[in-house]
């Protein structure tokens, strides 16, 4: 799995994107927080800001109980600023 | 919605455009009336009380393309429009830049009017953009304004 990250959240984890091996009883987007934030506790952000942070699965708006596989691209970002 | 007679264009890029170029590539035919906008890069920052010395902007390439082209489609849905260009510049840019262009063409004014302030509405709440400010002794991504939600309402019905 590709997960990406973009603007303060980039810069808060120190890195735009990374590649896991989805454990299998991981199927959606909370659960993969939470274990993403058991392997470093700078994940926390994500967690801490979840009612501004936004979800993409596959490029597209989400939410945080979508159902996700392996084979998925995830970003997390925050609200946009573009135009 | 009619596509096969439509203009869509839609462009994610570092360098600038020219809008009067721009503006001719939607005179076709059917088109009595285009409208557009063009954002550019303010030299002050007001909440944050700072003059603005340069500003940098971050997309999520692939997803942008689509956000955008699903504003169009739903913009081409709603008004009778011959053809839609919407170009929005990536990089570092500098006070005065352009930043964006929002073109949108149509048999008579009204409906161009309103499709191209309903792209830029959908646009600065929904396209993944990230603008980074860099002031003199400071610099901060830029949060996102509750006003842009705010005008999404008038577009509810």
């Amino acid at each position: 799995m590709v997960i990406k990250y973009f603007s303060w959240i980039k810069e808060h984890l120190g890195k735009s994107e990374e590649h896991i091996v989805l454990p299998n009883h991981i199927t959606n987007v909370d659960q993969l927080i939470d274990y993403l934030n058991q392997m470093d506790k700078k994940y926390h952000l994500i967690l801490k800001k979840k009612e501004i942070i936004k979800v993409a699965v596959n490029k597209t708006y989400s939410s945080f109980d979508a159902n996700i596989s392996n084979d998925d691209e995830i970003a997390f970002f925050p609200p946009v600023t573009g135009g | 919605m009619n596509k096969s007679s439509s203009i869509i264009k839609i462009k994610i890029q570092n360098e600038d455009f020219d809008v009067s170029e721009e503006i001719k590539v939607l005179y076709q035919n059917n088109t009595g009336a285009v409208v557009n906008f063009v954002g550019i890069v303010r030299d002050y920052d007001e909440k944050n009380k700072q003059i603005i010395n340069s500003m940098t902007l971050e997309h999520y390439p692939g997803m942008t393309e689509t956000e955008i082209e699903k504003i169009i489609i739903e913009s081409f849905d709603r008004w009778e429009l011959t053809g839609v260009t919407v170009i929005h510049r990536i990089g570092n840019l500098k006070p005065f830049d352009q930043i964006v262009f929002v073109g949108v063409s149509s048999k008579h004014r009204q409906n161009a009017f309103d499709g191209c302030n309903f792209i830029m509405d959908w646009l600065k709440t929904k396209a993944p953009f990230w603008k980074f400010e860099e002031y003199n002794n400071q610099k901060n991504w830029v949060s996102f304004n509750e006003s842009d939600n705010q005008a999404l309402e008038k577009w509810k019905n």
